[in-house]
């Protein structure tokens, strides 16, 4: 149930038995064999595997360790999102759950949500708060053309940490139809360990072709951090490997100014969202309000796995700012043709960074956890155009 | 604890507002308000993520926290309460204010500032060891919560852990007035007194006199009132008109109290 002292199941009562069911479902099918087969028939179709790719320009450029891109910006939906979301669908489904939940931020999730709901005819509602609902109305028009209903979320700070306040209020009603299906490696057990396993598929085929590749371990593997899905789907194959892991988190406008969304680097532990693991948060325990112009890491806290991987020294943890994931963004699209997600453009601004000190038979892999297409107007206005 | 328990020879009527709502001054007058009809007075600690309460309550923790309510505060509006008055108050609040400041240290503040009991809506029975050991040490009365769906053997358990009452949710749902109660709360009523031994008490929902009534001739303790009153306080704010329908409010509440004989 816990990660050491991390993670937990700190909810209202009444969503003690919808977690036992589900736990009790997903330990039933995880190792079934149909299901797998089903659930990688999907994934099949969703675009999987993804291609290792070598970013031969990028690499030159910098001059240091060989930088190995993972792309799972090629995926339908363009983020490694679907991989969890058609595995929680499927899930539901056999749960014989007519509806899915979800919140979001950017709407990444949200979206990927939609596609998995419109596919297997599970009635779709996404939370959203209403702040990001202004800010990306195109992902919201999205989720609507995917046949999901967006509810505006207007309490608090009417960002994704509400989203998920209001979602669990939707589920604490509504859990006998209905799977909240969560979007990161968040939230109370056993979501932390679902999410992951779904997500686990990113670290198990970038392992298989680096060994075909290269033939070894590589030497580093880096990530963003938001609630921090990804990068567990990427790290999680690797942790017995001797290889060093790193997760980078959104500095924003920088630690020292509280503008960021630093969770690990800057946070203390505490308890939200059903999880302990470390926030952002004052004295008193209130969550404070979190930035980053990556939409999808602009969260107070961290899944539990990773306050555990950073507490063991398993996994290290740096934070990024603003100007330098938009100037990584920028320079990816420049050398290798490839416009990545400004999420995933933290993750590049530390790997370069990183490949610069590194000899030039280093290996290093970044996950591009997604495409940047729904940043290119934020983009713009951040390099003045 | 002994107060809490004296509670209990008759139905109890407990009453919910959130502590700073609108403002940290308003609390102390509200509390006396409510004081003469009300058996013990819930208290919240307002808190930045509400997720087990509906609009009205979240509209009150918002409230609260733009008026700059401080944890420290709401203690210190306890111990003045302390000085009129002895009825019984129970803190509720959500898990993170207990964790930061470490359970043995919040549990410590609380008695010191003449808290008799607390309850902490979002930490279940297995995550509770060290909460229930600090309140234990400090004669803290504790109060879980179960629902409808809540399995016999988890009740028997929140039952043992809960030395004030066990609060029972009448619904699947968040708090909130409601019209109708629905059946499952009476249901749950009655399984819920065949199993604890603790004084059983029902909220979610209930914000009339004849809600009231039904609660407590299925078999309830007591009842806990809470968005209709915070809802008073949302419309009139600080002011005597508040002050004279919460009063109001409650003596027509307090009335669904009183068991028929038959």
């Amino acid at each position: 149930m816990k990660f050491a002292e991390f993670g937990g199941r700190f909810v209202p009562e009444v969503l003690i038995p919808p977690l036992e069911e589900l736990d009790e479902a997903y330990n039933r099918l995880k190792d079934d064999e149909s299901f797998k087969k089903e659930l990688n028939f999907y994934l099949k179709h969703a675009g999987r595997p993804t291609p290792l790719y070598f970013a031969k320009n990028l690499t030159e450029k910098v001059g240091g360790a060989k930088i190995y891109l993972k792309r799972e910006d090629l995926l339908h939906g363009g983020a490694h999102k679907i991989n969890n979301t058609i595995g929680q669908a499927l899930l539901a489904k056999k749960m014989s759950k007519t509806r899915l939940i979800a919140e979001t931020g950017a709407g990444q999730h949200g979206v990927a949500t939609a596609m998995a709901g419109a596919l297997f005819g599970l009635k779709t509602e996404v939370y959203m708060g209403s702040e990001d609902v202004e800010r990306q109305a195109m992902n919201v028009f999205r989720m609507k053309l995917l046949n999901a209903e967006v509810h505006p979320v207007e309490s608090g700070s009417r960002t994704l940490k509400d989203a998920i306040n209001e979602a669990l209020r939707d589920w604490v009603a509504s859990f006998e139809n209905t799977l909240y299906l969560i979007g990161s490696v968040v939230g109370p057990f056993p979501y932390p360990v679902i999410v992951r396993d779904f997500q686990s598929v990113i670290g198990r085929e970038t392992r298989k072709q680096i060994l075909e590749l290269e033939d070894r371990i590589p030497d580093c593997i880096v990530a963003c951090v938001g609630g921090g899905s990804n990068a567990i789907g990427i790290f999680h194959p690797f942790v017995e490997d001797d290889v060093r892991l790193i997760g980078v988190e959104a500095a924003g406008r920088g630690l020292e100014s509280g503008k960021h969304s630093a969770s690990i680097c800057a946070g203390d532990k505490g308890v939200l969202h059903g999880m302990l693991s470390y926030f952002l948060q004052d004295e008193d325990g209130q969550m404070k309000q979190t930035h980053s112009i990556a939409a999808g890491l602009d969260y107070p806290g961290v899944g539990p796995e990773h306050a555990y991987l950073s507490n063991t020294g398993r996994a290290e943890y740096v934070a990024v700012n603003d100007d330098e994931a938009v100037k990584a963004f920028v320079e990816l699209s420049k050398a290798e043709g490839i416009i990545p997600a400004l999420e995933s453009a933290h993750a590049i601004a530390h790997a370069i960074e990183m490949a610069r000190e590194m000899s030039k038979e280093d290996i290093i892999i970044i996950n591009l956890s997604g495409r940047g297409d729904k940043d290119l107007s934020i983009v713009m206005s951040a390099v003045g155009q | 604890m002994r107060a809490i328990k004296k509670v209990f020879d008759n139905k109890a009527l407990i009453t919910f507002i959130t502590a700073g709502d609108p403002n940290p001054e308003a609390t102390l007058k509200f509390l006396l308000a409510l004081e003469e009809n009300s058996d013990i007075i819930e208290l919240g600690i307002p808190f930045s993520d509400p997720m087990a309460d509906g609009r009205t309550i979240q509209k009150a923790n918002y409230r609260a926290l733009g008026s700059g309510m401080k944890v420290a505060s709401v203690f210190e509006i306890v111990k003045n309460f302390r000085d009129f008055s002895e009825k019984p108050i129970i803190l509720m609040t959500y898990y993170n204010p207990v964790y930061v400041r470490g359970e043995e240290n919040f549990v410590k503040m609380a008695k010191d500032s003449g808290v008799n009991g607390l309850i902490v809506v979002d930490l279940p029975v297995e995550e509770a060891d060290n909460y229930v050991k600090a309140c234990r040490n400090y004669e803290m009365g504790t109060v879980f919560l179960s629902a409808p769906n809540t399995p016999e053997d988890r009740l028997r358990t929140i039952d043992e852990l809960s030395s004030a009452f066990v609060y029972l949710v009448s619904l699947y749902g968040t708090t909130g007035a409601r019209d109708d109660l629905p059946q499952m709360a009476f249901d749950f009523v009655r399984r819920a007194k065949n199993i604890c031994r603790k004084p059983v008490c029902v909220g979610f929902g209930i914000s009339r006199k004849e809600h009231v009534k039904r609660i407590i001739d299925s078999g309830a303790d007591g009842v806990v009132v809470g968005s209709v009153l915070v809802k008073i306080i949302e419309e009139y704010g600080n002011s005597e008109k508040t002050l004279d329908k919460l009063k109001e409010k409650t003596k027509e509440l307090r009335q669904g109290c009183i068991k028929e004989v038959r």
